[in-house]
């Protein structure tokens, strides 16, 4: 399925879990140090460095650079570790997380509470996902190096729902229908 | 004593951090295809799609396989009769991990303290093993070793009436628990045996093994395959998603330890299994 951003509740509530998307628009990045400033932020009632309404996040720490192009490789980094940064985020206004690996049950809890899903992107495959990245700018935290809140705008960014608003396990599916 | 220039360390190191970053081993390819013949769901034959053309186009574009282009392992084997000038040892490998790791726009991924968690910026310093061993030459191994496989990783010390059962009951367990985190299909390096640490390093070094290459001890043997079968049941499959395809290979290492003692690492390593060989 297409999918554009922004995207509502409705447009999150619309794909079940197993939905292989394609994605167009904004992705906002952020991992482990980003989240632990931009909650920090949150907490002191600064806000975040960008409008998170409606908006996608991204789980990568991206490569530079080569010369001529907009990103290195750019494959997502596993999302448990931002677990405990769930909750601040999706009341900031982020409807869906990308990331690789489960969650945790406090964490899909929580996206069941604000109708939210998790999207796994094929993780290793840095490079390929990189070609559907077609601009890239610091938005926050630059001295954060690969760490730094990137906005980037993607074309097709191939991704899959794991986790559903209709609160399905595609990783408990899989294995259940695999294992023996 | 036959003499090394640092320099040419400094050199054979960053040369394998930029190769090993871009380009898969022959034998991971290999492994990766034959994975794709053996997977029969469909969202684990579609993640190996993905990996077998990330790998190619990878090392055409010669850009990074992953974003998490590592932390830097450098396993080095001195040789008793050789002796290092130019420089000192670690100074060396570190320069050539720096230089690498520039050259091949590769990530930047060490912090300097774990808890106050400041960004090196040059991905040094790299984990450096060294033993003495005979002869006149420098062996070296560089791992670039992902964080996400590294985090599933563990050590225990269990009882030795555990026996084989316990060791594969705890090897399993951790691949189920893991699930699709340390991104699978995994390359699973089991170290039994010597002493807590020693166990550890023992499950790393058996990733350095050419993918499926038994160990020479037939018990051992038997043990990897047993384990094989048993990872590959638990249906996790490529990603997590579900499949028949959870480790590529296992590798297992034993030594020797206390009459008290069964002490068992799992250090499990992603489908990016990424490492270079060399001697000086």
């Amino acid at each position: 399925m297409e999918i554009t951003t922004p995207i509502t509740r409705e447009g999150i509530a619309a794909l079940p879990t197993g939905t292989l998307v394609h994605i167009s628009g904004v992705l906002y990045t952020a991992r482990d140090a980003a989240h632990k400033r931009m909650v920090e932020a949150l907490e002191a009632g600064d806000g975040l460095p960008f409008d998170a309404t409606d908006q996608i996040l991204y789980y990568v720490g991206p490569t530079p650079a080569p010369e001529g192009a907009v990103i290195g490789a750019a494959g997502p980094t596993t999302g448990y570790r931002m677990d405990s940064y769930l909750e601040p985020m999706l009341q900031a206004g982020i409807r869906a997380t990308i990331g690789k690996g489960q969650r945790s049950p406090e964490a899909l809890e929580t996206m069941h509470r604000h109708g939210a899903a998790y999207l796994l992107a094929t993780g290793g495959a840095g490079t390929l996902l990189s070609q559907c990245i077609t601009a890239c700018e610091i938005v926050a935290y630059e001295d954060l190096g690969t760490e730094a809140v990137r906005r980037l705008e993607v074309e097709a960014f191939p991704c899959v729902v794991v986790y559903g608003a209709d609160g399905g396990d595609l990783f408990r599916q899989g294995q259940d229908d695999w294992g023996s | 004593m036959r003499e090394i220039q640092a320099a040419d360390i400094t050199e054979a190191i960053a040369r394998m951090a930029r190769e090993a970053g871009c380009v898969l081993g022959d034998d991971e390819v290999q492994a990766l295809e034959r994975a794709l013949e053996m997977e029969e769901s469909p969202q684990g034959k579609s993640v190996l799609e993905q990996l077998l053309k990330n790998a190619q186009l990878a090392a055409e574009n010669e850009t990074p396989l992953c974003q998490d282009t590592g932390l830097a392992l450098v396993f080095l084997d001195v040789g008793q009769e050789a002796t290092v000038v130019g420089g000192d040892l670690s100074d060396a490998v570190n320069e050539g991990i720096r230089r690498g790791y520039e050259e091949g726009l590769l990530r930047a991924s060490m912090v300097t303290d774990p808890l106050l968690r400041e960004n090196s910026g040059d991905n040094t310093p790299a984990v450096i093993h060294t033993r003495i061993v005979p002869g006149d030459q420098l062996d070296i191994i560089f791992d670039a070793k992902g964080g996400g496989c590294e985090n599933m990783s563990v050590a225990r010390v269990l009882k030795p009436s555990d026996g084989t059962e316990g060791v594969i009951e705890f090897v399993v367990d951790r691949i189920v628990n893991s699930g699709g985190n340390p991104c699978p299909p995994l390359v699973v390096g089991v170290g039994i045996g010597g002493s807590f640490e020693r166990s550890a390093e023992m499950a790393k070094r058996s990733l350095m093994r050419p993918l499926g290459n038994p160990n020479p001890e037939a018990h051992l043997a038997e043990l990897e395959r047993d384990l094989l079968e048993h990872i590959n049941a638990t249906g996790i499959g490529p990603m997590g998603l579900g499949g028949k395809v959870t480790a590529l290979a296992v590798h297992v290492e034993a030594g020797a330890c206390h009459i008290a003692s069964l002490p068992v690492a799992v250090n499990l390593d992603c489908h990016s299994h990424r490492h270079r060989h060399t001697v000086l």
